[in-house]
């Protein structure tokens, strides 16, 4: 790796105010094409907002997030499209996105922002299969003819639900799902609801997977299984990923680049290595005097 | 070893003897409680004497033996039933694939078989009943009841399926209604052409009322909606000059017979066909329309669950933000809920028209939204074949209760059993809702499948609370 893939999100200025409260302060980074880059930091410290602004769920106060598919070369347009007032630009060669001026479902439906959730939200009265088709829900629109030509039979629907199920089957055997297939999805052991909302959302097609504390909950073969299928996400499937993670493990092992919060605020960036050595870092994790950090990092076993 | 056996035995006993004095406990409670409910319910009789005054008479009797009812009622459920619910639990294994299989297998044939009986139904009606004695089946009994499944079909996709609690849905039955009497006394058009006129209108309406409660969930929604009902049958009373207020719209013109009017007269349906006149033809015909459209509204929604759009109404009952987060644009598919529910109102609505051939907002209260509700949850919220059972329970079953007669030979010839036909039938539904708390059909059969089709348990289908 010579050259640093092209950038794929460009989080700039961000800053979220809850009434008085400021949960995001004037955030900026950047995730790369291919890569795995993990935001970390203390309970509280704003990571889940910073992806409820991401993905439309919440509108920032200030700030800037855009995300490009296809060349690189839609950068040079972003600043354009900011003054221009639009949310997208759709050019030969790509596609440039503000998602702080998109609601939610067209972040996921245009932008290709797809995300799970801290406390797992499933379709848990609906099998798993199901589950997977509805994160299908636009493309089978489409073929259904927005459902008049579904309802009479006319069109190809059949066809396209059985690709869907095609795709749905792929994900299943990834995620090891496949024999719980017609199983309600609130039935299923809690590691395997966590592997489906990830199955779910790739379902979507991202170029971008945000994912809220996958590994929360998991023991430590689960929780190795979970970076397997990561990885195997940013390898083979050309999407990138942004996660928040709790769990050092995960992050250290997997993650190629690691953005840490405190107070909304970032107070490192990096590769995984750099992070952990950094002193802010270890002291907003362990709260300790600056000259204790090389003995509580030793008990920890950073 | 031997002492631990004693001492449990004795447990067991000591518990036995707990559960005898706790069981007769509970009766005595029960039986307080009824006679402080049914005392001066049915207790007390306020007779009217000869001159005219209002006396009070006692009826001791029948309020022992209703109380003496009630007691005997506890002591057998906390004695009888209960350990042989809880004797069955501990022997029968918690997974029972056969029992699974049956269900499964009662969805596959009863729909068929129902759908034959039903065609068949009036005439079989005449056979057993003859020419006078059958009106009253087919059209007390089978179109009444036909219109509130098709109304129960159409409430199931807004209630059952998207899970939005919609306590107005008889607005759009009131606007399918009067459009058809509407258009048909102004511009003389024949119900086959209302028919979908009256189902875009309500559509429409159902787009309007959808758009201002887009944000409400739970219960908020359901008082809005509540409200919408009201306003409805309130403008319907006061805009006197085009509704004719109370006083209703009479003279819609009835569905002819592919031009064919079902009259005595040389050109109507009897003399064309050669047939002695009897109004029980015109049932007939009505009966086999709102059969139709009970069809197509049931067929149009077994399409619908199975396209894309059904499971995005059922996604967003069970959750809504995460269908946000993939993509499904969730006013759209709240509006298209609301929109095709209400044309199915519409609908039913233009039919209750022209059956009729009059209309007056009293048959649009909030009392008939409430009944069609409580087939959507009697029936298991988004079973069509429960709504169908409930339905025929629930308007069959008031029906049915008028014809009580023989229970004056139990409580004596004073006794009029019609009095009782609403406290009878509510205490039927809140038996059956503490026997299957879901609903008839609790469980929810899945859309699409890999392998093969296995019901999913109700209690993991949400309820709703958008």
């Amino acid at each position: 790796m010579t050259e640093p893939a092209p950038i794929l999100l460009e989080v700039d200025h961000l800053t979220m105010r809850f009434g008085g409260l400021v949960a995001i302060d004037q955030l900026s980074f950047s995730t790369r094409r291919g890569e795995i880059t993990a935001l970390i930091g203390p309970n509280g410290a704003g990571k889940t907002t910073v992806f409820n602004c991401i993905t439309g769920f919440y509108k920032p106060t200030e700030g800037r997030i855009a995300i490009v598919h296809g060349e690189p070369q839609m950068w040079e347009e972003l600043d354009a499209l900011t003054l221009k007032g639009d949310r997208k630009l759709a050019l030969a060669n790509g596609a440039l996105f503000l998602l702080e001026r998109m609601p939610d479902y067209l972040v996921s439906r245009q932008a290709k922002v797809a995300r799970t959730f801290q406390n797992i939200r499933l379709f848990s009265g609906m099998t798993v299969l199901e589950n997977l088709l509805i994160a299908q829900h636009n493309p089978l629109m489409h073929a259904s003819g927005f459902t008049l030509l579904g309802v009479l039979g006319i069109g190809g629907y059949g066809k396209a639900e059985r690709a869907a199920v095609e795709k749905a089957r792929h994900w299943l055997e990834l995620t090891d799902l496949i024999d719980r297939a017609d199983d309600p999805a609130g039935a299923l052991p809690y590691g395997a609801q966590r592997r489906l909302e990830i199955a779910r959302a790739m379902c979507t097609d991202p170029v971008l997977l945000c994912l809220d504390e996958p590994a929360a909950g998991l023991n430590p073969r689960e929780s190795a299984a979970l970076n397997e299928l990561i990885l195997t996400i940013r390898d083979r499937h050309d999407t990138s990923v942004l996660l928040i993670e709790h769990d050092m493990s995960v992050v250290m092992e997997i993650s190629d680049h690691v953005v840490v919060l405190d107070y909304g605020v970032k107070i490192a960036d990096g590769r995984p290595e750099e992070v952990r050595n950094d002193a802010k870092v270890i002291a907003a994790y362990l709260g300790v005097a600056d000259e204790e950090v090389e003995a509580a990092e030793a008990e920890v076993g950073l | 070893m031997a002492t631990q056996q004693v001492s449990i035995d004795d447990a067991t006993r000591e518990a036995g003897g707990g559960a005898v004095r706790r069981a007769v406990k509970d009766a005595a409670i029960w039986g307080l409680v009824a006679l402080g409910v049914l005392g001066p319910l049915v207790g007390l009789h306020a007779v009217q004497d000869i001159r005219g005054f209002l006396r009070l008479d006692g009826r001791w009797g029948l309020l022992a033996v209703l109380v003496g009812l009630v007691v005997a009622g506890s002591l057998f459920g906390s004695l009888v039933v209960e350990p042989w619910k809880e004797r069955r639990a501990r022997t029968r294994p918690k997974a029972h694939p056969l029992a699974e299989r049956a269900r499964v297998g009662f969805g596959r044939w009863f729909p068929p078989v129902a759908i034959a009986f039903v065609a068949v139904y009036p005439f079989l009606a005449l056979w057993l009943t003859g020419f006078s004695g059958s009106i009253k089946w087919i059209d007390n009994f089978g179109i009444q009841i036909l219109i509130y499944v098709m109304l129960g079909f159409g409430l199931n996709i807004v209630v059952g399926l998207a899970g939005l609690l919609d306590l107005g849905y008889v607005a759009f039955y009131a606007v399918g209604a009067y459009s058809t009497a509407l258009l048909a006394k102004e511009f003389g058009l024949s119900f086959f052409t209302l028919l979908p006129l009256a189902g875009i209108f309500a559509a429409l309406w159902g787009i309007m009322l959808g758009f201002p409660v887009l944000r409400l969930r739970g219960d908020y929604l359901a008082i809005v909606t509540l409200a919408f009902g009201e306003i409805i049958r309130l403008v319907l009373i006061n805009w006197v000059p085009v509704t004719n207020g109370y006083a209703g719209i009479s003279g819609i013109p009835r569905p002819t017979f592919f031009g064919i009017p079902f009259t005595a007269s040389s050109t109507g349906f009897a003399k064309t066909f050669g047939l002695a006149y009897s109004p029980i033809y015109r049932g007939i015909f009505l009966y086999y329309i709102i059969l139709a459209l009970a069809l197509l509204t049931a067929w149009v929604t077994v399409r619908l669950r199975r396209l894309p759009i059904g499971r995005a109404w059922e996604a967003l009952r069970e959750d809504e933000i995460a269908c946000r987060s993939l993509g499904i644009n969730t006013t759209n598919t709240k509006l298209t809920a609301f929109a095709i529910g209400a044309m199915f109102g519409g609908f039913a609505g233009s039919f209750f028209a022209t059956r009729q051939g009059f209309i007056s907002p009293e048959s649009f209260t909030f009392m008939e939204s409430a009944t069609i509700v409580a087939i959507v949850v009697l029936g298991g919220m988004g079973s069509q074949i429960g709504v169908a059972v409930a339905a025929v329970a629930m308007i069959g079953g008031t029906e049915l209760l008028r014809e009580l007669d023989f229970l004056k030979a139990i409580f004596g010839s004073a006794f009029d059993p019609t009095q009782y036909r609403m406290l009878l039938f509510g205490f039927a539904m809140v038996l059956i809702m503490i026997w299957k708390p879901r609903g008839l059909i609790s469980t929810r059969s899945p859309s699409v499948f890999l392998k093969e089709r296995r019901a999913v348990s109700g209690s993991l289908v949400g309820e709703g609370r958008g």
